[in-house]
């Protein structure tokens, strides 16, 4: 893993524009679900360690809710959609067509919407990563997990394997506007999967 | 891994370990299907909390963090208590952690992880010969563990539970 961190500034800048235009797709993809406007913050693409990650998303007890998909195809990794409470409970409002503030907790029929939003975006995602690069990127079901940041975030890296120091993250921000929404994507690669991603846009590693 | 000035809270961070002694306080936040193990000596009072991710070092072969793993962070964790006075036939734990944090599984994720942690950590704990007085293990629930040195007592925070003495 080691071998990653010697990325360029170059490598860093595209896997950013990488998370710039997927993230753009689905930041639209959610827009017309949800019929709002949806921002999305310039994303950043870094290496982190777990408790950089976790200091980044807002502290290792916030209560968090999570979307947890696996990648298959040319690009193995996972992904991962971190809502904090409010944000989840929100979007499932808008969702569902409620009022702001009607639903109080998460229940089975939330849980499931909230795993469908993570759907819809990753498919969106990847659908443009998948056009900009002409590799198969397939997700497989989402896995949905609401508790501790801490507990969430390294279960979902330790049940996909990714025991290294350092993981190297997409990070992006998407945020309604009047701030109800605030999201925090993440994309995770194994081992090879970044030097597939460069080389078919023509850099290498 | 220092030995702590002041009575605040020292916090242990995930794959790490820290040894204190009477009246620190150690904790260990959001416990997944990590697990935390709480070692003390009621007679020195001294007292560790190791938070472990994965049960077994040997199916990695480029290990850089011992506390990372079960086989591996348990028995650096007693040589540390030791070296500040503690006796390891004395020892005694408390477990908390191994949860199965997601619904919907894929089968194709590395399944009860958390089971397996504690698993090991059961096995090693009996194989050294250290008995365990008391263990919050298994559930979906993330757990923060809060170990008093002075007492030997953890104390378990779950999201929406009341605080729960071990």
């Amino acid at each position: 893993m080691a071998g990653n961190r010697v990325l360029t500034d170059t490598h860093m800048d595209v896997l950013k524009e990488i998370g710039n235009i997927g993230l753009g797709n689905a930041a639209t993809a959610l827009a017309t679900m949800v019929n709002k406007r949806i921002n999305m913050a310039v994303p950043q693409s870094r290496f982190l360690s777990l408790e950089e990650l976790m200091e980044l998303v807002g502290g290792s007890e916030e209560v968090v809710c999570c979307v947890n998909l696996r990648l298959e195809g040319d690009v193995p990794g996972q992904i991962l959609f971190l809502f904090n409470l409010e944000s989840t409970l929100n979007l499932v409002d808008m969702l569902m067509g409620l009022e702001k503030g009607t639903t109080r907790e998460l229940d089975e029929m939330g849980e499931s919407v909230v795993k469908e939003i993570g759907n819809v975006l990753t498919g969106s995602f990847l659908s443009a990563i998948g056009t900009m690069t002409g590799l198969k990127l397939l997700p497989t079901v989402p896995m949905f997990a609401t508790d501790m940041l801490a507990a969430v975030l390294s279960a979902s890296l330790v049940a996909g394997g990714y025991v290294e120091e350092y993981i190297l993250m997409i990070e992006t921000l998407l945020f309604e506007d009047q701030e109800q929404i605030r999201g925090h994507f993440f994309l995770i690669t194994e081992q090879g999967s970044l030097q597939t991603l460069f080389s078919s846009l023509g850099l290498t590693l | 891994m220092e030995l702590s000035k002041g009575n605040a809270e020292i916090q242990v961070g995930i794959a790490d370990y820290k040894v204190a002694t009477s009246p620190h306080r150690l904790i260990t936040l959001g416990l997944g299907s990590c697990v935390g193990v709480a070692l003390y000596d009621s007679v020195t009072k001294v007292g560790g909390l190791l938070h472990i991710m994965l049960p077994d070092s040997t199916q990695f072969n480029n290990v850089t963090k011992p506390a990372k793993f079960a086989d591996t962070g348990i028995p650096i964790m007693i040589e540390d208590i030791k070296r500040r006075g503690g006796n390891p036939s004395r020892l005694t734990a408390k477990l908390a952690g191994g949860a199965q944090m997601f619904s919907g599984l894929d089968e194709k994720f590395v399944l009860n992880i958390g089971q397996r942690n504690s698993a090991m950590v059961r096995d090693i704990l009996c194989r050294i010969g250290i008995r365990i007085l008391a263990e919050e293990l298994g559930g979906n629930r993330g757990r923060t563990m809060i170990f008093d040195t002075s007492n030997g007592q953890v104390t378990i925070r779950t999201i929406g539970s009341p605080l729960k003495v071990i």
